[in-house]
């Protein structure tokens, strides 16, 4: 289904670098993703693709380089970041959703806090995204009560309520029981297909022979080959990509 | 006995006194104390500086000097506090170092994850400490809050030391007056201390169970 690279691009990442302490962890990274396209990131663990991921909203800093999410520079700080991470949904690993608060809350809070929405508007439209994800009936538990694929979910839902320009997936099914992996990739191709801007770091090699328009794979902090998920997954060009197939694809 | 019972309203105006001391100070401690801890925490190196310089100064300071302060220091750079106002100014603010240090315990209890979705929705700093941090904080703390608000009840006695009739201050002006009731009277202000410190234990306990987060 690779339909979508527009040749508008929505994210664009040039030259970035990143260092954990003496860990250089991003090594000048050039990416940019067109509106609609739908991105995986994949590559052994350490590569650096989850802190690529988590450097598009600046939940991790850089020190060199430049991200700007349509065409606005990434802002260090302050309010301004904080308005621009609005259009940019995330959903993590771990879920994160909020413990002290109902499912339906959890959806509603970002609308109502920082749209300035108001209740009512805010809880009729995070009962229809709730309701898009499947998990509907569960509005009013607290997370702690979901399994963890409802909570993925709802994660999901929460980011759209945003109405975001783009999704951030950072290993979404990563801490899933098998039998729930499929229920939260089925709401990811569902976006895919609605047209979402997404970049997912992800194992899930089938998600990305599914939905993907592209397939970066990164190693050693480095974008090290990135191409269409077909030309990718039948014939790698790099050794580095070749090993890594080998090793996750026969069994 | 019937020199206590004699003395019966002298208790009952010493024990308002020191229950309004420790009401007053109490809510003085615990918004300053969140204050606080929210600086301690803020991306602001300034804030951040200032308020572990308040929360060292007054936790290393004994509440007798911080007493000592407020009443006979303050006036020297003419701000001068009626007795009551100044017992609770100085209360508050000594106890307002040990909140901010248990709700600060708390914030460090919660998931890192909390706060990183929260901003990821595009909530503010301190949209994401009021909203989602510090009422899941407030939760853990309630054992350690509940610990320092009783300690700061009794610390109220130090008050009797500067001119204000509350409970503690009645053991030496009574037992002086009549050396003879001396157990009745020490009695007397244990319970007076027990009526204000147990029910808020048992209410602490209940808003403990009550709020408890499901993980």
């Amino acid at each position: 289904m690779t339909s979508a690279a527009t040749g508008d691009p929505l994210v664009r990442l040039t030259g970035v670098n990143k260092w954990f302490g003496d860990l250089h962890v991003l090594q000048d990274v050039d990416l940019t993703i067109d509106r609609g396209e739908v991105v995986v990131v994949i590559g052994p663990s350490g590569s650096g693709k989850s802190t690529l991921c988590r450097t598009i909203n600046r939940l991790e800093s850089i020190e060199h380089g430049e991200i700007t999410i349509d065409g606005t520079p990434l802002p260090a700080e302050g309010k301004a970041l904080a308005a621009l991470r609005s259009d940019v949904g995330m959903v993590f690993q771990s879920f994160n959703l909020f413990a002290h608060k109902t499912i339906l809350e959890n959806v509603v809070l970002g609308p109502v806090k920082v749209r300035g929405k108001s209740k009512a508007e805010a809880e009729k439209r995070a009962r229809e995204l709730l309701d898009r994800v499947g998990v509907g009936h569960q509005a009013d538990k607290v997370p702690a009560q979901l399994s963890g694929g409802q909570q993925q979910r709802v994660a999901i839902a929460r980011a759209l309520a945003m109405d975001p320009k783009v999704m951030l997936f950072d290993e979404p099914t990563s801490a899933l029981d098998p039998e729930m992996i499929n229920e939260v990739l089925e709401v990811m191709v569902g976006l895919a297909k609605d047209g979402m801007t997404m970049v997912v770091v992800t194992h899930e090699m089938g998600f990305a022979r599914r939905a993907a328009n592209r397939v970066v794979f990164m190693d050693g902090g480095r974008i090290v080959e990135s191409s269409d998920p077909e030309t990718f997954f039948t014939s790698p060009t790099s050794d580095r990509a070749k090993d890594f197939l080998s090793k996750i694809l026969n069994h | 006995m019937q020199f206590f019972l004699d003395n019966i309203d002298l208790f009952r105006d010493a024990f308002l006194n020191t229950l309004g001391l420790t009401f007053f100070a109490g809510v003085l401690a615990l918004v300053l104390g969140t204050v606080l801890a929210g600086m301690r925490v803020s991306p602001i190196a300034p804030l951040r500086g200032l308020a572990t310089t308040y929360v060292e100064i007054f936790r290393n300071t004994p509440l007798t000097v911080v007493f000592f302060f407020v009443i006979f220091g303050l006036p020297q750079i003419d701000t001068v506090l009626p007795f009551f106002a100044g017992a609770v100014v100085a209360v508050g603010t000594y106890t307002a170092a040990f909140v901010a240090e248990a709700i600060r315990s708390g914030i460090n209890s919660v998931a890192p994850g909390q706060a990183e979705a929260a901003r990821a929705l595009g909530l503010t700093f301190s949209q994401t400490l009021t909203t989602v941090v510090l009422p899941q904080a407030f939760r853990t703390v309630v054992p350690p809050l509940g610990s320092v608000l009783i300690a700061m009840a009794k610390n109220t006695s130090i008050a009797a030391g500067f001119s204000i009739s509350e409970v503690s201050s009645l053991l030496a002006r009574l037992t002086n007056a009549d050396p003879n009731d001396l157990l009745f009277i020490l009695l007397g202000v244990v319970l007076a201390y027990m009526v204000i410190t147990v029910p808020a234990a048992i209410a602490l306990n209940r808003i403990e169970h009550r709020v408890a987060i499901l993980r």
